[in-house]
């Protein structure tokens, strides 16, 4: 079979913000860029992205960004780089000017200045009193950046393949990225797409969780395609939960419902956040409310037939009041759960939300690793937003800074990459060899016979890791999560597809899919065993400690040799005095 | 029915599935849920209508879904109270 080839100076996997605010400055400086898409770009993830961006514009309260640069740090439990930080905070203010200029249509103050609103984790003066630094476009921040960015992509001539599957990366001898194997989903033709730079945006891997609010897109395939072409992943174990998804489904109920009023019982009525923080009760911190549902539904007192959740009472409130103040998240109960909740509890279990850890980057996109002093550069690879680790999210990210975070850094390797395209004007030779192990991999799921299906197996890596690696973590559970996580990469060899059609295949794209969920559960586990503390997101009860003498440093997990290894955070800012750990209270 | 025509039945259900996956999960979740469960029983014109569905955006269909904002089409409103109404607990 002759394999059909395109060349382009820079192929971009993913068209969420980051893909595609790269792709613009990329196609704006006349470089041929090629986007790879698997759902039509406008249905990334980043649509979800309602919030808002954060930038120190001081329009509504004093703020200047090395106070945004503080509150990032602090939010990241120290394990932030500060000076990725530092740059994502400088960088912060003319972003967003620039994105209105692009036609975001952010909501106005009455002056005509842009709207800010205040989000928590927000301080001004150094912890000081709330800062309102979040700039929204009404409840669609995301849908409208990330709908302008591919409208001015058309305009800039940027070629897209939508529906397009990425199956691995392309490397030669000497480890040079030359871009990848890609598939269309329509006709199950495989593609070589040379490229000069590649640069992986393909999100996160909320779907590694039964519980979670991600799209079902989010499965991390740039993640596991870094790991396939022997590149580490870095501080997986750090993943955002929520404690108040709809449970069975995963859908956010905010903090809001508990905060007007509402409370949490077991199956014996019991308000048994009582139990767990005497004080804050039901509003107590994310992970100590997570950890308590855990516990409850673990010990028996599960509420419903199977026992898997617990009660969230906001009946009290009275009709008029939920309608008021909680509208949207008392429809969403009427829509997915045919309960009224100002009649009934509400189901609810601890919901996956964010992947902090990623590809490891620096601060101009290029993928790193470390070497025997200090780290370098994969030549002609990048990576941006959710699927790379900057690392400005450190061990938990704030409200607000994930928009932020892939238009800085999709427009600086952007930026990286026009001067690489620059020293690098033609593109290497691709041998035979070098696309060998990518053919494979796409013909593995060629083979016939019987065995078990992606879902069925799919579903089980999921119970898992919420039950092995979710938000209850000590040595026992995480080293039998990661025996049974093991137990499913042997079981990944038995998964046949019964359907072997090429035309819109599905069933094969989800079964590569699963292979990569596979690839980064094992990531996520062997890290959360490995590090024994509690930090930001990654809480362990058996070391329940922040530990910096020992744990002021970023893992990082090899595929290959299922090993671990580690590096410094980096401590010292660009041009500023570096904010030292400190306990952080709010 | 033959073969040939089995096999478009069925592509042309994965690739609507696949048009189904969107940005957000509330959108994965009401819309492959119904075409799963509902979408055979449409009659030929509201399967027209679906597709057309499908090109609106995700943050208009999840405005039309939670009764922020009803869509000026008539088709479309009425397809998507029967979206609605089709999700499963």
């Amino acid at each position: 079979m002759t394999l059909a080839r395109r060349k382009f100076d820079t192929l971009v996997i993913g068209a969420g913000g980051g893909g595609l605010r790269a792709a613009l400055q990329l196609a704006q400086a006349d470089a041929k860029v090629a986007v790879v898409s698997k759902v039509f770009p406008t249905r990334s993830h980043t649509v979800a992205a309602q919030g808002g961006i954060n930038a120190a514009l001081a329009n509504v309260l004093p703020d200047n960004w090395h106070w945004h640069m503080y509150d990032t740090i602090k939010g990241s439990d120290y394990l932030g780089d500060q000076d990725a930080i530092e740059y994502m905070c400088r960088a912060a203010s003319n972003l967003v000017v620039e994105l209105e200029h692009a036609g975001v249509p952010f909501s106005r103050l009455e002056n005509g200045n842009i709207y800010q609103r205040p989000f928590g984790g927000q301080s001004q003066d150094f912890g000081g009193k709330q800062a309102a630094r979040t700039c929204a476009a009404a409840d669609r921040t995301g849908h409208a950046i990330l709908h302008t960015l591919y409208q001015q992509n058309i305009r800039a001539k940027t070629h897209f393949f939508d529906e397009y599957f990425a199956i691995d990366l392309i490397k030669d001898e000497e480890g040079v990225i030359l871009g990848a194997l890609v598939m269309s989903i329509e006709t199950g033709e495989p593609l070589l797409i040379e490229a000069k730079t590649t640069l992986l945006a393909t999100g996160g891997a909320g779907q590694l969780f039964r519980t979670n609010t991600n799209a079902h897109i989010n499965t991390g395939d740039g993640l596991a395609m870094a790991l396939r072409a022997g590149i580490p992943l870095q501080d997986m174990e750090f993943f955002q939960f929520h404690p108040t998804g709809i449970a069975g489904k995963g859908m956010l109920i905010s903090e809001a419902a508990r905060g007007e009023g509402g409370y949490l019982t077991n199956k014996n009525g019991e308000r048994f956040m009582e139990r767990y923080a005497p004080n804050a009760k039901d509003l107590a911190s994310r992970d100590v409310v997570s950890r308590a549902i855990f516990i409850e539904v673990q010990e028996g007192r599960g509420c419903g037939p199977s026992g898997d959740y617990v009660n969230l009472n906001i009946n009290h409130l009275g009709e008029e009041v939920l309608n008021k103040r909680l509208p949207a998240i008392c429809d969403s109960i009427r829509t997915f759960l045919r309960v009224d909740p100002a009649k009934d509890p509400v189901p609810i279990y601890p919901t996956a939300h964010y992947t902090m850890g990623g590809i490891p980057t620096n601060r101009q996109g290029q993928v790193v690793v470390p070497i025997e002093h200090g780290e370098e550069p994969i030549p002609g690879l990048y990576a941006v937003g959710e699927c790379a680790c900057v690392s400005v999210h450190g061990a938990n990210r704030l409200g607000g800074n994930s928009l932020l975070d892939i238009v800085v850094f999709g427009r600086a390797a952007g930026n990286d990459i026009i001067g690489y395209l620059r020293e690098h004007r033609y593109h290497r030779p691709i041998n035979e060899s070098d696309v060998e192990q990518a053919m494979a991999h796409l013909t593995r799921w060629d083979r016939k016979g019987d065995g078990i299906s992606v879902a069925g197996l799919r579903g089980e890596l999921q119970a898992i890791m919420e039950k092995y690696c979710g938000v209850f973590r000590t040595e026992e559970i995480l080293q039998q999560g990661l025996e049974k996580v093991l137990e499913i990469e042997q079981r990944l060899d038995d998964v046949v597809l019964y359907d072997h059609s090429k035309i819109f295949n599905t069933a094969r794209i989800e079964a590569f899919e699963l292979e990569n969920l596979v690839d980064i559960a094992l990531a996520t586990v062997k890290s959360a065993l490995s590090r024994q503390e509690s930090r930001g997101a990654h809480s362990r009860v058996d070391y329940p400690e922040r530990d910096d003498k020992h744990w002021l440093k970023h893992s990082l997990f090899y595929k290959q040799d299922r090993r671990m290894a580690y590096k410094p955070v980096r401590l010292k800012p660009l041009t500023v005095d570096t904010f030292p750990p400190k306990e952080r209270v709010y | 029915m033959n073969n040939e025509e089995q096999v478009t039945v069925a592509q042309q259900h994965q690739r609507l599935m696949w048009q189904c996956r969107r940005g957000m999960l509330e959108l994965d979740i009401l819309l492959q849920g119904f075409v799963e469960r509902c979408y055979h029983d449409l009659s030929a014109t509201e399967k027209l209508t679906f597709d057309r569905l499908l090109t609106y955006s995700d943050q208009d269909l999840l405005e039309y879904f939670f009764q922020q904002a009803q869509a000026d089409d008539k088709d479309i409103a009425n397809l998507v109270i029967s979206i609605r109404n089709a999700i499963t607990p």
